[in-house]
């Protein structure tokens, strides 16, 4: 226990020191050059312009989280739901998927600006973007995972005569969580991504609210520390989703799972 | 009193029957032959022993009882009525849902049927109690040790009271030690539940000091080969372990399987 202490806290004062290492390295260099704040502006600058833009960039950051829950959501319950559709059919599984992975392989950056012609409402618009890259590592893994219940306790529930609806409401569908979580904690990240690279797109258009709209609207006003700032909302939302969804995972699966069940001795 | 009962009727050859199979065969798609003509019955509150080699088909056999499998031919007849509604399964290994506490991995067959957690708690715990386990309820299976798994799975194929109890080596994955204490309270166990155990194995050991009957498979394709009555009264402790008589009975079981595998 003694031992364990420090271990932890060196855990968390190992990254964190490094950072403000960094962070201290880069305001040193910005003054010491005398940079120009429209080329590369220091981080004290970086925050002043964060709290001084706060009334613009909180909306914005609203807006992309929204943007990226809602399609989230939507890719959760997709996912899931063709998941549980593909375990029940292989001729749904056969048919469907080659659309899953096309619509994967393709860049989303590529099929943005047709979403956002033929779709007049940009938020959905954003959405369905947002929605297609985080959709696939959520139906994947959950496939996997439908698919990865003991073959022994298959045969069991059929001995007990279990029902379809049984099957995968008392064995496939605990079998699969830890599989899904692992893909959700991607797809989080990825609806981020999506809903960013949907913004962006939507931006160069001229319509838009979110945090890449004010990147880009920031870049054409040469406002370099406000991208920054801006810039700096977005990983902090996407690092707040990563850990969210880490803490969703292990509260699920520490009673029972190895990835988060604590060894003892 | 149920004891000598069972003890009696399984070796009496009198008994009842329960389950016979006749010529049955099965293959498998890809061109694996796994019984070939197998001929078996199984007499009510018997404790019968399947001993064979490795890959013999004495898995199949079992997956064929319990309804898991299709036979491609030969018949398989439950003369006095029964059918694989009540069957208990012991696998190899516990499969256990890891997902669930122990309560509810002993539950799950009731569950099945439609009764609900509160109108099946008394069932459970009792049969938790019979296991020695009535302590670990709330626990999950990655706390237990392997014995204690083993346990679960034995509670979990008795609650549902079943008459043919099926184990496919169930112990073999334990430890020594383990695995003889367990031996000892399935003995008990069954005299107590007047079940009828079909218990595959390929621990000669193990099936002369469990069975009243033990018979030998072949190797694959697997039928039966020779057939051993073990006339030792139950209960049977420790001493028979250690009795002549014991080494007798593991020493002809022992060279027919010698012959069964060379033979297969």
């Amino acid at each position: 226990m003694a031992r364990r202490r420090p271990e932890r806290f060196l855990r968390w004062a190992m990254p964190l020191g490094l950072i403000l290492v960094v962070l201290a390295l880069w305001e040193l260099g910005v003054r010491w050059n005398d940079t120009p704040h429209y080329i590369l502006p220091g981080p004290i600058l970086v925050a002043q312009t964060l709290v001084a833009d706060w009334h613009t960039l909180y909306p914005s950051l609203l807006v992309t989280l929204r943007v990226t829950a809602s399609a989230l959501a939507v890719a959760v319950i997709g996912g899931v739901g063709l998941a549980v559709l593909f375990t029940l059919s292989r001729m749904v599984e056969l048919s469907l998927f080659p659309f899953a992975v096309i619509l994967q392989v393709t860049p989303i950056i590529a099929i943005a600006p047709l979403i956002l012609i033929y779709v007049e409402n940009t938020h959905l618009a954003l959405l369905i973007c947002a929605w297609i890259v985080a959709f696939f590592p959520i139906l994947s893994n959950t496939t996997l995972g439908l698919n990865s219940a003991d073959h022994n306790l298959v045969d069991l529930f059929r001995l007990y005569g279990a029902s379809r609806w049984q099957m995968l409401r008392f064995l496939r569908l605990p079998a699969a969580m830890p599989y899904f979580l692992g893909g959700l904690r991607i797809a989080g990240g990825l609806a981020l991504i999506g809903a960013i690279v949907a913004e962006f797109a939507a931006g160069t258009a001229g319509t838009g609210s979110g945090l890449a709209y004010r990147i880009l609207e920031a870049s054409y006003r040469l406002n370099i520390p406000r991208m920054f700032a801006a810039l700096f909302l977005i990983s902090v939302a996407g690092i707040l989703i990563f850990l969210a969804l880490t803490l969703l995972s292990h509260l699920l699966l520490r009673k029972w799972h190895e990835s988060a069940a604590r060894r003892d001795g | 009193m149920r004891a000598e009962d069972a003890g009696s009727r399984a070796s009496g050859g009198t008994a009842e029957l329960l389950l016979e199979l006749r010529g049955v065969t099965k293959s498998f798609p890809n061109g694996t032959v796994a019984l070939n003509g197998l001929d078996l019955a199984v007499g009510r509150h018997e404790f019968l022993c399947v001993l064979g080699p490795s890959g013999c088909g004495k898995s199949t056999a079992l997956r064929l009882i319990a309804g898991l499998a299709g036979a491609s031919d030969g018949q398989l007849a439950w003369p006095n009525g029964g059918s694989a509604g009540d069957i208990g399964f012991v696998f190899q290994e516990p499969t256990l849902m890891p997902w669930a506490t122990v309560f509810d991995n002993v539950h799950l067959p009731l569950r099945l049927q439609g009764r609900g957690r509160r109108r099946a708690e008394d069932v459970v715990m009792q049969a938790l109690a019979l296991v020695g386990l009535a302590d670990f309820a709330g626990a999950y299976p990655r706390e237990l040790s392997g014995g204690m798994k083993m346990r679960v799975s034995i509670a979990r194929a008795l609650v549902t009271r079943p008459r043919l109890l099926l184990m496919d080596e169930p112990f073999a994955a334990v430890d020594e030690i383990t695995r003889i204490r367990l031996n000892h309270d399935l003995l008990d166990l069954w005299r107590g539940q007047g079940w009828t155990v079909v218990f595959v194995t390929h621990s000669v050991y193990e099936a002369v000091f469990l069975a009243a009957r033990v018979v030998v498979m072949s190797a694959r394709p697997g039928r039966i080969v020779a057939e051993l009555e073990i006339g030792e009264p139950y209960p049977r402790d420790d001493t028979f372990r250690l009795s002549e008589s014991y080494l007798r009975y593991c020493g002809r079981a022992s060279a027919a399987l010698q012959q069964a595998t060379e033979t297969g």
